[in-house]
């Protein structure tokens, strides 16, 4: 497998996510009917450390990622990137990588030059190191839904990176995947963020959180109840809620 | 009136020999359908894509109606694109009255909305998969649209036959239009309706075997197509 690093590198700026970043959060809220899913919600996210998103089912991760990458709409509060607000111009510096992988019913290397072309920077050779990087390219011709439930995830993560993002949002892109294929995900994502771009992974897999996380947002009721560094999050968490699903306690 | 057994020796006789007044009718009407369906794809298929994925007031009015004109009457329409064909008619001056343009654009008019309204069903479906994706991407509408359309094209395949199927078995707007002229507008159903009434059973029956047959060849290949491409995971 090629290095993510080297692919996205370039001979581009180094830290291509410092113009996008902070990413601040004021008071978002996120309303289906009665029920406020994200309530009132603050956070400022800086350039730099891996951030992780944690909390139990329903606590708005997901949710989360989506209304911070424009892909829905808040029902109230403010959200900027680098002091702008969200607009087509900043959404199109990110990609997201969804817990199950969207592939077009095409061949694999159709599935990046469709993400080349629409950003006009479409080249074979590109596309190739692309491949490369997922460990694909042997793969370019065959269809990419007859790929493996592994393959085909490094595959929407190198088509994620075919648009050079600035900042990589993943949404439990590991969730459906076995050690090994998740252990081929990590090591990508640790080879983008060590060409500088900003990553903000949502996972519940507390190993994974512990390979990864550089700082920990933790939500619990569509709340940021805490977010602290890495390595003070796993063992001196602040919040009960935490000390609870560390624990492994049901968090209610 | 001829023997219904003897018509049929006949008729087998006809097709299987080539005769050549048959072979100009199939032709004809081959030619004429498939110009139709061909139309009716390039506005439809588009048509059905942007309903697909646009949400906009009184959308539900659009699809009910959309789907309401799917069971127009051939007839109705033979008698509309007459109004505007005849002399009298806005388009009069094309003189395309009596023509196979004239029959294309009678049976466009009645399968468009049939390939709409079933392509925006397909991709509908298509879409609520590929929908989260493509606003991450920032992907235009009419990206989307050509995106979706070949993506489901294998289904999207299935859909232009309905159209076609409609339009190579109705009679009613191709005589009102076309006027059944022998060696000129005369199409397979038009021929065997006028055939029977004459009582000349054979040539009626001939272009009727003809007519099935290619049914179950088209369908045979369609399903062959849908099965190959499941094979290879395109749909």
């Amino acid at each position: 497998m090629l290095d993510a690093a080297a692919v996205l590198d370039f001979g581009k700026v180094t830290d291509r996510s410092s113009s996008l970043l902070p990413l601040e959060i004021e008071a978002l809220c996120y309303q289906v009917g009665e029920r406020r899913l994200i309530d009132r919600l603050d956070l400022r996210v800086d350039a730099g450390p891996v951030t992780v998103v944690m909390g139990a089912n329903g606590a708005g991760k997901s949710l989360l990622l989506r209304l911070m990458h424009g892909i829905l709409t808040s029902s109230s509060g403010r959200i900027t990137w680098g002091g702008r607000e969200l607009d087509q111009d900043v959404r199109r510096r990110q990609a997201l990588v969804f817990q199950r992988p969207v592939l077009l019913r095409r061949s694999v290397a159709a599935n990046i030059d469709f993400v080349l072309r629409q950003r006009g920077t479409g080249s074979r050779e590109r596309r190739q190191q692309l491949l490369a990087c997922a460990g694909l390219a042997h793969l370019a011709k065959q269809a990419a839904r007859a790929l493996s439930g592994g393959e085909q995830q490094r595959l929407a993560l190198v088509r994620a990176l075919a648009i050079e993002p600035a900042v990589l949002l993943l949404d439990e892109p590991t969730a459906n995947l076995d050690p090994a294929a998740t252990a081929a995900i990590e090591q990508i994502v640790r080879d983008v963020h060590r060409s500088g771009t900003k990553i903000i992974f949502v996972t519940h897999d507390l190993g994974q959180a512990r390979r990864l996380a550089d700082e920990v947002v933790f939500l619990h009721r569509g709340q940021v109840v805490e977010q602290t560094p890495a390595e003070r999050f796993f063992d001196q968490p602040r919040s009960s809620q935490a000390r609870d699903y560390l624990a492994g306690r049901i968090v209610i | 009136m001829q023997d219904f057994g003897q018509a049929i020796v006949l008729a087998l006789h006809l097709v299987l020999a080539g005769n050549a007044d048959l072979m100009e009718i199939v032709g004809l009407s081959l030619k004429v359908s498939l110009t139709a369906v061909f139309a009716s794809c390039l506005i439809g298929l588009p048509l059905g894509a942007v309903l697909a994925i646009s949400s906009f007031r009184g959308r539900g009015i659009v699809l009910v109606l959309l789907n309401a004109l799917m069971g127009l009457p051939p007839v109705v329409v033979g008698l509309i694109v007459y109004l505007f064909l005849s002399n009298a008619g806005p388009l009069g001056w094309l003189r395309l009255l009596y023509s196979p343009a004239a029959m294309i654009i009678a049976q466009a008019v009645l399968i468009t909305p049939i390939i709409a309204a079933l392509s925006r069903q397909v991709i509908e479906e298509l879409h609520d998969e590929y929908a989260e994706q493509f606003r991450s991407l920032c992907v235009s509408l009419p990206s989307a649209v050509a995106a979706l359309i070949w993506d489901g094209r294998y289904s999207l395949v299935t859909v232009a036959l309905a159209g076609f199927g409609r339009a190579v078995a109705e009679v009613g707007a191709v005589m009102i239009v076309g006027g059944n002229i022998d060696h000129l507008t005369r199409v397979m159903t038009t021929a065997i309706a006028l055939e029977t009434s004459k009582g000349d059973l054979a040539l009626a029956l001939g272009l009727g075997m003809v007519l099935m047959v290619m049914a179950l060849v088209i369908n045979a290949a369609v399903m062959a197509l849908r099965l190959t491409a499941a094979r290879f995971a395109y749909a």
